[in-house]
C-alpha cells in the first residue's frame, strides 16, 4: 500500500488542508497549562502569533536540530517520529513490527541526534515498561508497534493509566486478530485501544487521516499525555503509516509543546494522587527530591497501596475515568464538513474518511444532503456531538476497515436514528462511490 | 512503649515509610533480614537518597518499594528490570535497585533479566530466593528445588531449578554473589559493592520462608532454617559458576563474578559524544 499517493489522493489532501479551517480545536486547554512555546500546523497558526510573545524560545540550537523546518515527502511513519522528536520526546523504547518499524529505525537515528535515548528492548512487554520508566525519570517517552506487540503491552497500559505515567503510544494498525495480515491496513483495533486492559479506566486515543496530521497529532498526543497523565494513544491505519505525502514542518516556535504540571509544594508536604481541580495530580518526577511511591495497586492519595478499602477503590477509579470524562470537550478534536443542513451523516476517522470526504461531496453534487463527521479523538468518543447530530438526521453511515467497531459506539448514542455499517477487510480501503450508495440508500 | 516509638527509635527509621509498619511478612521471613542489609548498605555508604530509585515487581518481596523512604515503585509481575532500564537511562544520575523475588524476576521477567544482563545496564538486582511464590500460597518458582513439595507439586518437583548464579553470569552480569539472610554481613557487603560498582550487578539472597515452603517441606522454624543454612553453606567465591548449584546438602555462597565492563549507559553517552562532534563538524562546513 505504500503506493498510495495517486492523484486523486493528492487532490483529496489539498480538499483536506482547505478543510483543516473548520477544524474544532479546543483553545482552553492551550490557557491551563504550562505552554511553553507555540504550535504545530495550519490548525494553530493564529493561536501561535498572540503565545510567542509572552514566550522566550530557549536553546534555539537544539531546538532546530529537534524540528525539521521546512517542506518534505515523507511517510507517515517517518512524519510520526519527527512529530515526536519535534514535541519534545527524548526516549523511546521499542520493538521492530510491521508495520511501524519505520517508526522505530527514524527513532534510533534521530534521538541520538538530539541527546535522547533510543532503546530496542526485548519485546513489547519490556518496550512500555521502559516507557513508563522514562517517564517516571522525567522524560517524554514513547513506544511504536502493532497489533500483535499492541496486545503484549495490555498489562502494562493498565500499570500507566494507574500510575498516571505520561507517555504515547502509537499503532500503525495491521489485519488481525493474530498474526493476520502485516503489511495491510485496518482499523480493528479501536476497542482494544479503549477496553483492552483489565479494569475500568480511560484514554485517549487520536486517529490520523493524512501523513501531516501523522506530524501534528503526534504533538498532539504528547501535550494531551502530559496535561492529563495518562497514556495518549496515536491509532494509525496501515495506509497513513506507510503512505508518502507532503509535510510541512514549522518553525520551532510555532510549535506548542505542553509539560506536565510540576507540583507546588516542598517535598514533605507532596501528595503525589492528590488532584488538583481538573481531577489531574501534578508530577514530581524521580530524583527530585520528593522520595514518593507510586504502585499498581489500588492507592490512596499519598500513593500508598490500599487493598481492601472501597472508599479508596471506589475514588480512585472513578477520578482515573472522570478526569478524563469531564475534560472530553477540551480533549475532543472532529473535523465538520456539510454537517449543518445534513440528512445524512457520515461519521468516520484515519483513511476511511479520506474517502468519506469525497464521496459527501460526490453525493451532493447529485443533490443527496450528505455531510462528514470526522473524528480526529475517538476516545473519549465524542457522545454528546454524535447524539446531538443524531437527533437532526435521517441516518448515519459509519464506514471502518473492520468488522463493526466504532459503529457501537454511535449505534449507542444514535438511539433511534438509523446506523449503517460499511465494513471492509484486508487492503482495501472504501471507495467513495460505496459510501455514495449507502447515502443514497439511506435517504430512499 | 507503643508500637510507634519503637518503630521510631529503629536505626534505621529515617530510610523507611513508618507509617507502612509493621510490613506484611510472616514471622520469620527472610525479606526483613534483607531490607535491612539494603538499607545498612545505604546508611554505611552515605548515599544520597533523593537519587536512589527502588523498583520491585510483584510477590511478598514485591512490597519493599512501599517501604523504603526513596523514590520508589512498585511494577507489574516480572517487568521491574525493564521498567528500571527506562528510569536509569533517562537519567543516569540515579542509582537504581530492584529488589524482586525468585519468581517474578526468573520465570514471568526472565526475559529482562538475560537482556539487561547482556546490555549491561547499570541497575542492581537483588533477589530474594525463597524457592517458591509465597505471596499465592506456595507453588513452585524456576528455583524450587527438584522432589520439593508445593502445592503445584503434590507428588514432588520434577522440573530442574535455575542456578541463579550461573544464568547471571552466562548472561553477562559484571558482579555476582550469593548468601544466605543468615550471612548478614557479608550480604550488606555485597550490596555496598554492587551499588559503587559501573554496570548490571546481581545479588541472591537465599531466604527462609516459615510459614509457606519451609512448613510444607518439613525444614523446622525459621531459626531451624538458618541453622540448616549455616550448616550446608560453604564460602566458595570465585568457583566456576556452572558448580555453584544449590542442593539438599550445599549451598555454595560468595562473589562469582566481579569483572569490569563498560555499561549501556556508558557506551550510549559515547556514542552520543560522538555523534554531537560529527553533528557539529557538519554544521561548520
Amino acid at each position: 500500500m505504500a503506493s498510495a499517493s495517486s492523484s486523486a489522493r493528492r487532490k483529496s489532501l489539498s480538499n483536506r488542508i482547505d478543510s483543516t479551517k473548520e477544524v474544532h480545536i479546543r483553545l482552553k486547554l492551550l490557557t491551563k497549562t504550562n505552554v511553553h512555546c507555540v504550535v504545530s500546523a495550519l490548525p494553530y497558526a493564529q493561536i501561535s502569533q498572540s503565545l510567542l510573545q509572552k514566550q522566550k524560545v530557549k536553546q534555539m540550537k537544539d531546538k532546530n536540530r529537534a524540528v525539521l523546518t521546512g517542506t518534505h515527502f515523507m511517510s507517515g511513519d517517518i512524519a510520526c517520529a519527527e512529530g515526536a522528536v519535534a514535541a519534545g520526546c527524548r526516549f523511546f523504547g521499542g520493538y521492530p513490527i510491521t508495520p511501524a518499524t519505520e517508526i522505530s529505525e527514524r527513532m534510533s537515528r534521530r534521538l541520538v541526534e538530539v541527546k535522547g535515548v533510543y532503546i530496542q528492548m526485548e519485546d513489547e512487554i519490556g518496550s512500555i515498561a521502559s516507557v513508563i520508566g522514562a517517564s517516571y525519570a522525567g522524560k517524554k517517552a514513547m513506544t511504536a508497534t502493532s497489533g500483535p506487540g499492541f496486545s503484549l503491552m495490555q498489562e502494562n497500559i493498565g500499570l500507566a493509566v494507574m500510575t498516571e505515567a505520561p507517555l504515547v503510544i502509537v499503532n500503525i494498525m495491521r489485519g488481525g486478530p493474530s498474526t493476520g495480515q502485516p503489511t495491510m491496513p485496518s482499523q480493528q483495533d479501536i476497542m482494544q485501544a479503549k477496553w483492552g486492559s483489565h479494569g475500568d479506566y480511560e484514554i485517549i486515543a487520536l486517529t490520523p487521516s493524512s501523513v501531516q496530521e501523522m506530524f501534528n497529532l503526534t504533538i498532539e498526543c504528547f501535550n494531551l499525555a502530559e496535561v492529563y497523565r495518562v497514556p495518549t494513544m496515536l491509532l494509525a491505519d496501515e495506509i497513513i503509516g506507510h503512505m508518502w505525502e507532503r509535510v510541512k514542518i514549522p518553525s520551532p516556535e510555532d510549535i506548542i509543546t505542553i509539560d506536565r504540571k510540576k507540583p507546588h509544594v516542598a517535598p514533605g508536604e507532596y501528595k503525589p494522587f492528590k488532584p488538583d481541580k481538573n481531577l489531574v495530580p501534578p508530577m514530581a518526577c524521580f530524583g527530585e527530591g520528593y522520595r514518593f511511591h507510586a504502585t499498581g495497586l489500588t492507592h490512596d492519595e499519598n500513593g500508598l497501596p490500599s487493598t481492601v478499602s472501597i472508599k479508596v477503590q471506589t475514588e480512585l477509579v472513578q477520578r482515573l475515568c472522570e478526569k478524563i470524562r469531564r475534560n472530553a470537550a477540551d480533549i475532543t478534536r472532529v473535523e465538520k464538513t456539510m454537517i449543518d443542513d445534513a440528512e445524512v451523516v457520515v461519521i468516520a476517522y484515519g483513511i476511511t474518511s479520506r474517502a468519506a470526504l469525497s464521496a459527501i461531496r460526490k453525493a451532493r453534487k447529485s443533490g443527496l444532503k450528505a455531510g462528514l463527521l470526522r473524528l480526529i479523538t475517538v476516545w473519549p468518543f465524542p457522545e454528546k456531538l454524535v447524539a446531538s447530530i443524531a437527533r437532526k438526521v435521517k441516518a448515519i453511515i459509519v464506514p471502518e476497515m473492520n468488522y463493526g467497531q466504532l459503529v457501537r459506539e454511535v449505534e449507542r448514542v444514535a438511539k433511534v436514528t438509523p446506523v449503517t455499517l460499511l465494513s471492509k477487510l484486508g487492503e482495501e480501503p472504501h471507495r467513495p462511490m460505496e459510501i455514495v450508495e449507502a447515502i443514497r440508500k439511506a435517504l430512499k | 512503649m507503643s508500637n510507634q516509638n519503637l518503630i521510631d527509635q529503629h536505626a534505621l527509621s529515617k530510610y523507611l515509610r513508618t507509617e507502612r509498619m509493621p510490613h506484611i511478612w510472616c514471622e520469620g521471613c527472610g525479606n526483613g533480614i534483607l531490607l535491612n542489609c539494603f538499607l545498612s548498605a545505604l546508611d554505611e555508604l552515605k548515599i544520597d537518597l533523593d537519587k536512589v530509585v527502588v523498583v520491585s515487581g510483584i510477590g511478598c518481596i514485591g512490597r519493599v518499594a512501599g517501604y523504603v523512604k526513596t523514590d520508589s515503585i512498585h511494577t507489574t509481575h516480572g517487568r521491574a528490570i525493564a521498567f528500571a532500564t527506562g528510569v536509569k537511562l533517562a537519567n543516569p544520575d540515579l542509582k537504581v535497585v530492584v529488589i524482586s523475588g525468585d519468581g517474578d524476576l526468573f520465570a514471568i521477567g526472565g526475559n529482562h533479566f538475560i537482556h539487561a544482563a547482556r546490555r549491561n545496564v547499570d541497575i542492581k538486582v537483588i533477589c530474594a530466593n525463597n524457592f517458591n511464590y509465597g505471596m499465592t500460597g506456595g507453588q513452585y518458582s524456576p528455583t524450587t528445588p527438584l522432589e520439593a513439595w508445593t502445592t503445584t507439586t503434590p507428588y514432588g518437583n520434577i522440573e530442574r531449578p535455575f542456578n541463579l548464579v550461573h544464568l547471571a553470569t552466562a548472561a553477562g552480569a559484571v558482579y555476582v554473589a550469593r548468601w544466605t539472610t543468615l550471612h548478614v554481613r557479608r550480604l550488606k557487603a555485597s550490596i555496598e559493592k554492587a551499588l559503587q560498582k559501573e554496570g548490571f550487578s546481581f545479588i541472591e539472597a537465599v531466604s527462609p520462608c516459615p510459614e509457606i515452603f519451609d512448613r510444607y517441606n518439613k525444614l523446622g522454624s525459621a531459626v531451624d532454617v538458618m541453622k540448616w543454612f549455616k550448616l550446608i553453606s560453604q564460602i566458595r567465591s570465585g568457583t566456576d559458576p556452572s558448580q555453584a548449584e544449590i542442593t539438599k546438602n550445599q549451598i555454595a555462597v560468595g562473589e562469582f563474578v566481579d569483572v569490569e565492563k563498560p555499561s549501556y549507559g556508558r557506551l550510549l553517552r559515547e556514542m552520543t559524544d560522538r555523534v554531537q562532534e560529527k553533528l557539529k563538524d557538519d554544521s561548520g562546513r
